[in-house]
């Protein structure tokens, strides 16, 4: 998937002014924040259990080498087999090599976020076969030839309206208005799909180093579907979702519905290990684990390992103002809000996504909301120190922040420049009390008046203060 | 309360905050004059410019040491260190640590430091135990407070400017929907993405009228430079002033008002 991230300036403008978008946003967010407050306060315990599992996943990325390993003999004691993709390009090609050799023409998936960061899609299609997403969001998005724009809401920003649409296009009339209705059709169109499937893939909410089984969640029970029906099972999946035991994976579900839908648990919560044994009826004859790292294993060696805790519950999105204002398109890639914003520069680099860590306010929402307790602040500002540090951004406002900082540091000299600014400002304001334009503070100006400074500064009007009661 | 056993007055070092000095100083007046009422000798050195936070924020980690190890020196020899602002207190009490954790001369001062810093309200009410009815102050209005994000989620502030306000005479405060959510001025941000914080602060605006209010109160300048600026635009009616103004009978002129 191409990187868009430096046109999120004028992406996010466009979005605040596009109505169906702006519907769905506050739809969304008042639904995702209701359910997520409502969920946790029913669990007393519930910051115990996040700290809990804080300890254990940084316990676990500390020792990741070894629960991979152990992890891995596990899979192939199943009967299962693990592949190692060191990059998007390696899980592409491992996952392409896989179809062709199971001669597949059709293939089911499951929403995974990690197949949306290696663009699996594009490089299937490549290799001939026809790919059906089969989560009702994803499935959506992928009939309007769109990326999703939010990681457990794929098709967060289409109202239902825009949904008929789509759907009178795709599978032909009449229209369909209500919501039942239209899941009915998607249900209908997509059973036949399971049927017919060579090979299910599907993503992997975590795994488990010492079973060697992985652990599905969905609502719908399409990613069910595809991991049982066809002959053929692949798992895309991520060396950060591993955890060492069935206890800390329980443990882990726990925070992530909650924190995602406001669900106690999903509508399913399954797993699995490995083909269909000898004496089994159902199930998928080869079982394959696709491991990716894509820059992972750097950020456990640089000050993003905290990161390597997300479980992609999308709390932080669906808590952060400005997500909550532009939707997950404007940030251009796969991953958006704040945990994209820490990740995509990792991923793709900090030239491609120069305004990502930029754009918060820094009100620390998404931290407080995080099960895993990520500093997401801190982080976007390690980008930001990093950006500085390589100098990379705009002249003007590094050399304006330079000449203040300079002034700042001397305290004598800083009160002589800016108290005569001051008065000259407060003198200006008038009687209006206020500037609606002003020369180098457009960016202010162009959105909101300016308060008039009140009239000499502080220090000024304090020093003379102390002057007079001493004489 | 108002002094310890030896009969001597807590010692507080005042920072004033850029932003109060530049544009508002009688938000620093307030906070003297409530500071005095729960019984402090304050003191304000003229050593003290910004906190750093803009350099912090826009990754100029070398600027923002320099001016917290000038900030420290400035002001680490009271008993106390209190800011009317959240985002310059959370910047001197959870950040300066981080910032110069690796300073061998200073990471020890910095952590001290960062225990004798307050915001101005919970100072006021946690520390000096300050009750409502010691307030000597009137204000007919319906307000609603915005909670700012530094102050509440570094500071811990929550109850305690509602708690004080409760003793201003004529004064009744109405709670706003997401008032936990941020008002879109974060710092530098506002300039940057000008559309976003406008319509932030737009939607909080707007939960902010929706009370019935006249007044819009908060405890942090940036925001309420960025609220009141926007409301003017938008043609919102709606008064602006920083709580302590209103706790100490201060508040007169509202932020952006015209002049009578």
């Amino acid at each position: 998937m191409d990187v868009r991230s430096l046109e999120f300036k004028q992406r996010s403008v466009i979005a605040l002014d596009e109505p169906n978008l702006q519907k769905a946003l506050k739809q969304g967010k008042a639904g995702f924040q209701g359910n997520r407050a409502r969920a946790i306060d029913l669990v007393p315990e519930w910051q115990q259990i996040r700290s809990d599992a804080k300890v254990m996943k940084d316990h676990t990325l500390e020792n990741l080498d070894y629960y991979l390993l152990q992890y891995e003999a596990a899979v192939e004691a199943n009967g299962g087999k693990v592949h190692w993709a060191p990059t998007a390009a390696d899980a592409n090609r491992i996952i392409t090599e896989l179809v062709t050799n199971a001669e597949a023409k059709l293939v089911v998936k499951g929403k995974s976020m990690v197949s949306e960061e290696v663009a699996l899609n594009s490089a299937l299609e490549a290799a001939g076969v026809q790919t059906v997403e089969t989560d009702l969001g994803e499935y959506i998005i992928q009939l309007a030839g769109e990326p999703p724009s939010h990681i457990i809401a794929p098709a967060a920003h289409k109202t239902k309206e825009q949904v008929s649409d789509l759907f009178e296009k795709a599978h032909g009339g009449p229209r369909i208005e209500d919501r039942p209705g239209l899941v009915t059709q998607a249900r209908h169109v997509l059973r036949e799909k399971f049927m017919t499937a060579d090979i299910g893939i599907t993503g992997a909410n975590l795994f488990i180093a010492e079973s060697g089984q992985h652990v599905l969640v969905t609502n719908e029970g399409n990613g069910d579907l595809c991991s049982s029906v066809p002959k053929v099972q692949i798992v895309i999946t991520s060396i950060d979702k591993i955890v060492p035991t069935l206890e800390d994976a329980a443990a882990t579900i726990r925070l992530l519905a909650r924190s995602g839908t406001g669900q106690h648990i999903s509508n399913y919560t399954s797993l699995y290990g490995g083909p269909k044994a000898a004496d089994e009826l159902d199930g998928p004859e080869q079982y394959h684990v696709v491991l990716v790292d894509n820059g992972r294993s750097t950020m456990l060696g640089n000050a993003f390992r905290d990161m390597l805790r997300c479980i992609r519950c999308g709390a932080c999105m669906n808590h952060c103002p400005v997500y909550g204002n532009v939707g997950g398109h404007a940030y251009g890639w796969v991953y958006p809000g704040p945990m994209g914003s820490v990740l995509t520069p990792n991923m793709v680099g900090l030239e491609q996504t120069m305004d990502l860590p930029n754009a918060c306010t820094m009100n620390g929402r998404c931290a407080e909301v995080c099960p895993m307790s990520i500093p997401l602040p801190d982080l976007l500002r390690e980008h930001r120190r990093l950006q500085f540090q390589r100098g990379l951004g705009g002249k003007v406002a590094r050399g304006t922040l330079a000449a203040w900082a300079a002034v700042a540091k001397k305290p004598s000299i800083y009160q002589t420049l800016t108290r005569p600014a001051v008065k000259v400002m407060s003198y200006f304001g008038g009687k209006s009390g206020v500037y609606k334009t002003l020369p180098g503070l457009g960016s202010w100006t162009s959105q909101r008046d300016l308060p008039a400074p009140q009239g000499d500064t502080f220090m000024a009007q304090w020093r003379k203060q102390q002057k007079s009661k001493k004489s | 309360m108002s002094v310890d056993s030896s009969g001597v007055k807590s010692q507080v070092g005042l920072f004033v905050t850029c932003l109060v000095d530049l544009q508002r100083p009688s938000v620093g007046f307030a906070a003297i004059k409530l500071l005095e009422l729960a019984g402090c000798d304050v003191d304000v050195p003229a050593t003290q410019t910004c906190c750093g936070q803009p350099a912090f924020n826009n990754g100029d980690f070398d600027s923002a040491a320099a001016l917290a190890r000038q900030t420290i020196a400035a002001l680490e020899d009271y008993d106390y260190v209190v800011a009317p602002s959240g985002s310059c207190a959370g910047t001197l009490k959870c950040h300066y640590p981080k910032l110069l954790a690796d300073d061998p001369d200073w990471a020890a001062r910095a952590a001290t430091f960062a225990d004798k810093v307050h915001e101005l309200m919970s100072f006021l009410v946690d520390v000096r135990g300050l009750q409502p009815t010691a307030l000597n102050a009137q204000f007919n209005a319906n307000a609603t407070y915005h909670d700012s994000c530094s102050s509440l989620r570094e500071m811990g502030v929550k109850e305690q400017p509602r708690t004080l306000l409760q003793g201003v005479a004529g004064l009744e405060v109405v709670e706003m929907e997401d008032t936990e959510v941020c008002c879109g001025f974060g710092g530098t941000f506002c300039v940057k993405y000008p559309e976003i914080s406008a319509r932030i602060g737009s939607d909080k605006l707007s939960n902010a009228k929706a009370t019935g209010a006249d007044v819009l109160l908060g405890g942090d300048l940036g925001c309420l430079l960025n609220l009141s600026g926007r409301a003017r635009r938008e043609g919102t009616d709606l008064r602006v002033f920083h709580t302590a103004e209103v706790l100490a009978g201060m508040a007169e002129r509202g932020i952006g008002e015209e002049i009578e």
